[in-house]
C-alpha cells in the first residue's frame, strides 16, 4: 500500500483502480461541488480581487482609496528594488527553515513518536501543554516570550545565570525561531499523532518478529506510510510559517531590521500606512516563492520513493 | 515497548537488548523532561500573572488576587464572548468537516483533471486572504450579500478560508485508509454516501478528528475577520474581546489579559480532550491493505 | 474542473471584481441638508473606538449610561422618538481605522464616529467624510454656541483645508515627568524646571550617579511608533524654533534636525544617559512606564495619558500608589531660552480626537443635534466629571481639571504653547522617517548619517526635495 502525497500528480495506488466505491466521475463533482462553491465564493473571489488591488496604488484612506489608479507592476518593482526586501526574504527563509522545518516538524515527530510509547498520563500531560502554546492568544504569548527573554527579569537568566544578556536584541533571529517552534509544534504534533495512529501495528508486528531494529522499523514500515503526510506537514507550515506576524510583537522586526522577516516588512511597507495595494503586490511574490519551495519539497520526496 | 519478542535469542542478544531497552528508556525520559521544560516554562508567567494584583512583565510571585476573574465575570461581554466563539468555531468546524469529508473523498478516488493543481492553488490562494488587504473584498462582498453583523456569514468566510487546507490535508488520510472495505460494501450494493459515512469516516477518524481540533484552534484565534464583519457587541467572540483589555494609548492591562487568556484557553484543550477519548487518535482492528 | 474552464471562471470573477470595486469606492454625493429633518421616528448610531469594562471604557460607559437615554429624552420632549445604538470597539487603533474606513466606504457607517484627529485628511481626501456645512448647513453649523469655548488651536484637530468636518472632543499634551525621589537623592530641586536641553542633560549627568537607575527615557527608533515621533523627536524639533512642516513644505535634514539627532546622541550615546537597548525593545514603552513606575527611571517624556491611565494609583495599567507626591513635571523647553517658534521658551506637542458625521446619513439635522448634545458643557462635565481629562471646551476645563494638578497645569501652561502635527496624508509616512532617523543615533550611528538617511527617505516619499525645506 502507497500512502501518496497530495499534490503530487497521479499517484499509483488511486490512478486508474482506486475508484474502489464506485464514485464515477459525476457524481465525484457533486460531492465536490459544495466545497468548491464556498471556495469560489468566499476564498477565490476575494483572493483574486486582492491579487487586482496588487496591480493598483490603492489605500484604505486617502485620495488614492477615493480613485485608485492602475500602475501595473509598478508595485513589484518597488518591492523587488528594495535593498531591504532581499534582507528579509533570507531571514524569512532562515527562519522558516529553523523554526518550521527543523523545529515544528522534527521536534513535533519526535513528540508524537515517543508518546506512542510512553504511559497515558504522561502524554496527556505533554499533549496539554504543546497545545496551551497553540491555543493562548497570540498576543499573549509575546508576553510569556518576553518575561522569559528579558535582559534585565527574565527567567532565561536567572536560570541560566546568564546576567543581562539581552537574548531578543542580540539574537533576534535564534529568538523567534525558538520562539515559532514553541507557538506551532502542537499541529505536527497532532497530524503526526494521527499518522503514526493509522500505521497498522500488524505491519510493526511483522517488521519486529523477522528482528527489525527501531530505525528499519520506521524506514521500512513508518515512513512509507507517512510519506504523504510527511509532506503536507511540511508544505503546510512552511506556507504558514511565511505568513506569521507574531514575532513582531516580541522583536518588532529589530534591532536592525535583523529580524525583519517577510510579513513584518510588508506590514511596515504598506500597511501601516494603509498601501494596500503594495501589499497585495508582495503577498503575490511571497506566494511564488512558496510555490518554487513547495516544487523542491516535491522534487526531494519523489526522489526518495525511488 | 522495545521488541523482547526476537524469533532468536541468544544471550549476547539479550543482554544488547536489555541494554537498548534502558538506553531507550533513558532517552525517552530525557526527552520527554526537556520537551515538558521547553513547553512549561514560557507559560509560567500564566500561571502566576492572572492570580497577581499587579502582573508585569516579568514572572514573580503574586500578591495574590481573584479579583481580576471577578472583574472578567461581571465584564459585560467577557465571558458571553466565550459562547461566542463556541458558536463561531463549532460552526465552522461542521462546515468544513462535511464539505471537507465529501471533497477530499471525491478527490481521493476519483482522478479528476488538474486536481493536484486545483488544490495547491487554492492553498496558496488561502493565505493570502488571511491579510488585511484581503479584507477590502472580504468586506465589500459581505456588504453585498447582506452578511454584515452575521455569525452566520463570518462562519462561511472563515471556512472558505480554511477548506483548501482542510481538503489537503484530510485527502492524505483517504488516501491512506485500506480501500478493502469499500470494495466489499460495494459488493453488498452499498451507495456511495453510505459507503464514505459507514466506512470511509470511521477509518479516517484520527485525521477527522485533527481537522476538527486544527479548525477550531483557527477560528479560535481570529481577529480581523470576526471584528471587521460583525457590529453587535453581544455577538463578539473572545478574540476581539482580548483586545480591549489595553489603554487607549496602547498599553495592555496585564491582569485581565492573562485572566482572560486562561479562560480562552480552557474551551479548546477541553475539547481536544474530548475529542480525543471519543474519537480518537487510535487504530481500529489490524486491517492489512 | 478542467484548467481552462478553472481559468474561464476566475476570469468570470475577476471581471465581477472590477465592477463591484468600482461601485464600492464611489463617493455618492451627500443627501440635502434638511432629509428627514421632521421625521417623527429616528434611529442613529455612534461608533467610538470604546468599549466598556475595556479600552476607553468611561467613554463607553458615558455614551451609553448618559449621551443615549439624555438624547432620547431631550428629543421625546420635542415629540420626536429617537433610537441611539451604540457600536464598541475599544480595539488596536489601526484595526478600528480599518473598520471604520471600511464602513464609511460603503455607507454602512455610523451617523457618528468618533475619529483620531492625525486621520482627518485621509478620510476628507478618501470622501469618507465630508465638511460639516455640506452636510447640515452652514448656517446650522454656525449657529452652535459651543465653537466660542474651543480654542482655534483646538479646532484645528477637525479642521481640513480649512473646513470643519467634526467638532473635537478632547486634547493632550506633553511634559517632562521626573522622579521627585529620585531627584532628591541626586540633589536636585523637587520644582525642577529646566530651560534649556543642556539643562536637561545635567539633570541626567547628576541622575546616573545613583545605582540602578537610568536616568532619562526620551524614545527613539521604530519600535516605539508613534510614541517615539511624538515624545521625542518632534518637541525637540519644535524647541530648535522650526515647525516639521511649513507652507506644505517638510522640514529635510537641516540644522534643527541634526541638533536633535546630536541630543539622541548624546543621550544615548556615550554616556549612557538613556538605556539606548529599551528603544529597541518591542515592549520598550510598556518596560519605560514600569520602570518609571518602579522608582528606576528619572526622567520620562510623555503625555497626559501617562498620569491619567498608567500611573494612575486607582486605574492606572502600572500603578504608583504615590503618584500624586513622587511624581513631578515641568514644560519641555525649547534647545535654549527663546530658541521655540516666534521666541518661545518652552514647547510642546498635542494630539486629539473628534467626533465627525457620517455624509450618508439619513437624518443629517438628528446626527447634528447628537453631535452638539455630546459636545454640550453638560455631557462633557459627565464624561470627565470622575475621570478627569483634558476636553476641547474652555469653560469645562476651567472647571472640572482643577481638581487634578497636573492635568490643570497642562491646560493652563502647556497648551497655550503647544503646536499640532500635520494632518496631510504624508505625516503618518514622514513619522516613520523620523523614527527610523532618532533610532539610528540611539543604537549607534552618527547624526550626519542618520541626518542624510533621513533626507533620502523623505524625498523619496513626499517626490524629491522641492518639496522639503532646510
Amino acid at each position: 500500500m502507497t500512502a501518496p502525497a497530495a499534490g503530487t500528480g497521479p499517484s499509483r495506488a488511486v490512478a486508474d483502480d482506486g475508484d474502489v466505491a464506485g464514485l464515477g466521475k459525476a457524481r465525484a463533482m457533486a460531492f465536490l461541488a459544495p466545497a468548491l462553491l464556498l471556495i469560489s465564493l468566499f476564498l477565490v473571489f476575494p483572493a483574486l480581487w486582492t491579487l487586482y488591488l496588487g496591480l493598483t496604488n490603492y489605500r484604505l484612506s486617502g485620495s488614492a482609496a477615493k480613485n485608485p489608479q492602475f500602475v501595473g507592476i509598478d508595485n513589484y518593482i518597488n518591492a523587488l528594488s528594495d535593498d531591504r526586501f532581499f534582507n528579509s526574504l533570507g531571514l524569512t527563509l532562515i527562519f522558516v527553515f529553523g523554526s518550521a522545518v527543523i523545529g515544528q516538524s522534527a521536534l513535533g515527530f519526535a513528540i508524537a513518536w515517543t508518546m506512542t510509547r510512553v504511559r497515558k498520563s504522561v502524554r496527556a500531560v505533554v499533549e496539554f501543554f504543546v497545545l496551551l502554546a497553540w491555543i493562548i492568544p497570540s498576543s499573549v504569548t509575546t508576553f510569556l516570550w518576553y518575561a522569559l527573554l528579558d535582559r534585565s527579569d527574565g527567567t532565561l537568566n536567572a536560570m541560566l545565570s546568564t546576567g543581562n544578556t539581552a537574548w531578543l536584541l542580540d539574537y533576534p533571529l535564534q529568538s523567534i525561531i525558538v520562539f515559532n517552534t514553541w507557538v506551532g509544534t502542537a499541529f505536527s504534533m497532532l497530524l503526526f499523532s494521527s499518522a503514526l495512529a493509522s500505521v497498522p501495528p500488524s505491519q510493526l508486528e511483522s517488521a519486529r518478529m523477522v528482528g527489525a531494529g527501531a530505525w528499519a522499523q520506521f524506514r521500512d514500515v513508518v515512513f512509507p506510510h507517512i510519506r504523504g503526510h510527511v509532506l503536507t506537514n511540511t508544505l503546510l507550515i512552511t506556507l504558514w510559517t511565511f505568513n506569521t506576524f507574531t514575532p513582531y510583537l516580541l522583536t518588532a522586526g529589530g534591532p536592525d531590521d535583523r529580524s525583519n522577516i517577510l510579513p513584518i516588512f510588508i506590514y511596515r511597507l504598506a500597511l501601516n500606512d494603509g498601501a494596500l495595494g503594495q501589499g497585495s503586490a508582495i503577498s503575490l511574490i511571497m506566494i511564488i516563492i512558496n510555490l518554487v519551495i513547495a516544487t523542491v519539497y516535491l522534487r526531494l520526496l519523489k526522489e526518495r520513493k525511488s | 515497548m522495545t521488541a523482547v519478542t526476537g524469533s532468536k535469542r541468544t544471550a549476547q542478544g539479550e543482554s544488547r537488548q536489555m541494554l537498548g531497552h534502558f538506553l531507550g528508556l533513558m532517552g525517552k525520559s530525557v526527552f520527554t523532561a526537556l520537551v515538558l521544560a521547553f513547553f512549561v516554562i514560557p507559560v509560567l508567567w500564566l500561571v502566576f500573572a492572572p492570580f497577581d494584583a499587579h502582573p508585569g512583565l516579568n514572572v514573580k510571585l503574586p500578591e495574590f488576587t481573584f479579583n481580576n476573574f471577578k472583574i472578567l465575570f461581571e465584564n459585560p461581554t467577557a465571558i458571553a464572548s466565550l459562547g461566542n466563539s463556541l458558536i463561531l468555531a463549532l460552526g465552522s468546524m461542521v462546515v468544513v468537516l462535511v464539505l471537507g469529508s465529501l471533497a477530499s473523498y471525491s478527490l481521493s478516488r476519483v482522478k479528476i483533471p488538474g486536481r493536484d493543481l486545483l488544490l495547491y492553488t487554492l492553498l496558496l490562494l488561502s493565505s493570502i486572504i488571511t491579510g488585511t488587504a484581503a479584507m477590502v473584498p472580504t468586506f465589500l462582498l459581505m456588504v453585498k450579500l447582506g452578511l454584515i453583523d452575521s455569525q452566520f456569514g463570518v462562519i462561511l468566510v472563515l471556512s472558505g478560508g480554511i477548506l483548501p487546507t482542510v481538503i489537503f490535508i484530510l485527502k492524505d488520510f483517504m488516501d491512506s485508509t485500506p480501500k478493502s472495505y469499500e470494495e466489499s460494501a460495494r459488493l453488498y450494493g452499498a451507495k456511495p454516501l453510505r459507503i464514505l459515512w459507514d466506512v470511509v469516516i470511521p477509518l479516517a477518524r484520527p485525521g477527522l478528528a485533527t481537522i476538527a481540533v486544527w479548525a477550531v484552534v483557527q477560528v479560535w484565534g481570529n481577529f480581523l475577520v470576526p471584528y471587521i464583519l460583525l457590529r453587535s457587541p453581544s455577538k463578539s467572540p473572545a478574540s476581539v474581546v482580548m483586545y480591549t483589555f489595553y489603554t487607549e494609548g496602547g498599553q495592555p492591562n496585564l491582569a485581565l489579559i492573562s485572566a482572560f487568556s486562561l479562560l480562552f484557553s480552557i474551551p479548546v484543550v477541553a475539547m481536544y480532550f474530548v475529542v480525543n477519548r471519543r474519537y480518537g487518535f487510535r487504530f481500529h482492528g489490524g486491517i492489512k491493505s | 474542473m478542467t484548467r481552462t474552464r478553472f481559468f474561464a471562471a476566475a476570469a468570470g470573477l475577476l471581471a465581477g471584481t472590477v465592477a463591484l470595486s468600482a461601485c464600492g469606492s464611489s463617493a455618492a454625493p451627500s443627501q440635502a441638508t434638511d432629509q428627514n429633518a421632521d421625521a417623527k421616528e429616528v434611529t442613529l448610531t455612534i461608533t467610538a473606538n470604546a468599549v466598556s469594562g475595556g479600552k476607553n471604557a468611561a467613554g463607553a460607559d458615558w455614551i451609553t449610561n448618559y449621551v443615549i437615554p439624555k438624547f432620547e429624552e431631550a428629543e421625546k420632549a420635542k415629540g420626536v422618538t429617537a433610537k441611539v445604538n451604540f457600536q464598541p470597539n475599544g480595539v488596536d487603533d489601526q484595526a478600528y481605522k480599518t473598520k471604520i474606513s471600511l464602513d464609511l466606504s460603503t455607507g454602512q457607517g455610523a451617523d457618528v464616529t468618533s475619529i483620531d484627529g492625525i486621520w482627518l485628511g485621509e478620510f476628507a481626501d478618501a470622501g469618507y467624510i465630508s465638511p460639516l456645512e455640506d452636510i447640515v448647513g452652514k448656517d446650522k453649523v454656525q449657529a452652535w454656541d459651543g465653537w466660542k469655548q474651543i480654542k482655534p488651536a483646538v479646532q484645528q484637530l477637525t479642521t481640513y483645508e480649512g473646513k470643519q468636518y467634526g467638532v473635537p472632543d478632547g486634547t493632550d499634551g506633553r511634559v517632562i515627568y521626573f522622579n521627585k525621589a529620585l531627584f532628591a537623592q541626586a540633589g536636585l530641586p523637587a520644582d525642577w524646571q529646566p530651560k534649556s536641553w543642556d539643562d536637561i542633560l545635567d539633570a541626567a549627568r547628576k541622575l546616573k550617579k545613583l545605582p540602578d537607575v537610568t536616568p532619562l527615557q526620551i524614545n527613539a527608533g521604530k519600535a516605539m511608533g508613534e510614541a517615539a515621533t511624538m515624545q521625542g523627536f518632534l518637541p525637540l524639533l519644535q524647541g530648535t524654533g522650526q515647525p516639521i512642516n511649513k507652507d506644505g513644505k517638510w522640514q529635510g535634514n537641516s540644522q534643527g534636525v541634526q541638533d536633535v539627532l546630536n541630543f539622541y546622541s548624546k543621550v544615548y550615546g556615550s554616556e549612557q544617559l538613556g538605556d539606548p537597548l529599551l528603544q529597541q525593545d518591542a515592549k520598550g514603552r510598556d518596560k519605560s512606564f514600569q520602570e518609571f513606575s518602579q522608582n528606576k527611571l528619572g526622567i520620562l517624556i510623555e503625555s497626559d495619558y501617562l498620569w491619567r491611565s498608567v500611573i494612575n494609583p486607582v486605574k492606572g495599567v502600572s500603578p504608583m500608589a504615590n503618584r500624586d507626591s513622587a511624581v513631578g513635571w515641568a514644560k519641555i523647553p525649547a534647545q535654549s531660552s527663546g530658541k521655540g517658534p516666534n521666541g518661545a521658551d518652552f514647547v510642546s506637542m498635542s494630539g486629539g480626537s473628534g467626533e465627525v458625521i457620517n455624509p450618508k446619513t439619513k437624518y443629517p439635522q438628528q446626527a447634528w443635534e447628537l453631535l452638539q448634545f455630546m459636545s454640550s458643557a453638560d455631557a462633557i462635565k459627565a464624561r470627565i466629571g470622575s475621570t478627569p481629562q483634558i476636553s476641547a471646551r474652555d469653560d469645562v476645563n476651567g472647571e472640572i481639571l482643577k481638581a487634578d494638578p497636573l492635568l490643570n497645569f497642562i491646560s493652563t501652561e502647556v497648551l497655550p504653547v503647544t503646536a499640532y502635527r500635520p494632518g496631510l496624508a504624508d505625516y503618518t509616512q514622514v513619522s516613520a522617517a523620523l523614527q527610523d532617523a532618532s533610532g539610528m543615533v540611539a543604537s549607534g550611528k552618527s547624526a550626519a548619517d542618520a541626518g542624510n538617511a533621513y533626507q533620502k527617505a523623505l524625498e523619496g516619499i513626499v517626490g524629491g526635495n522641492d518639496k522639503t525645506f532646510k
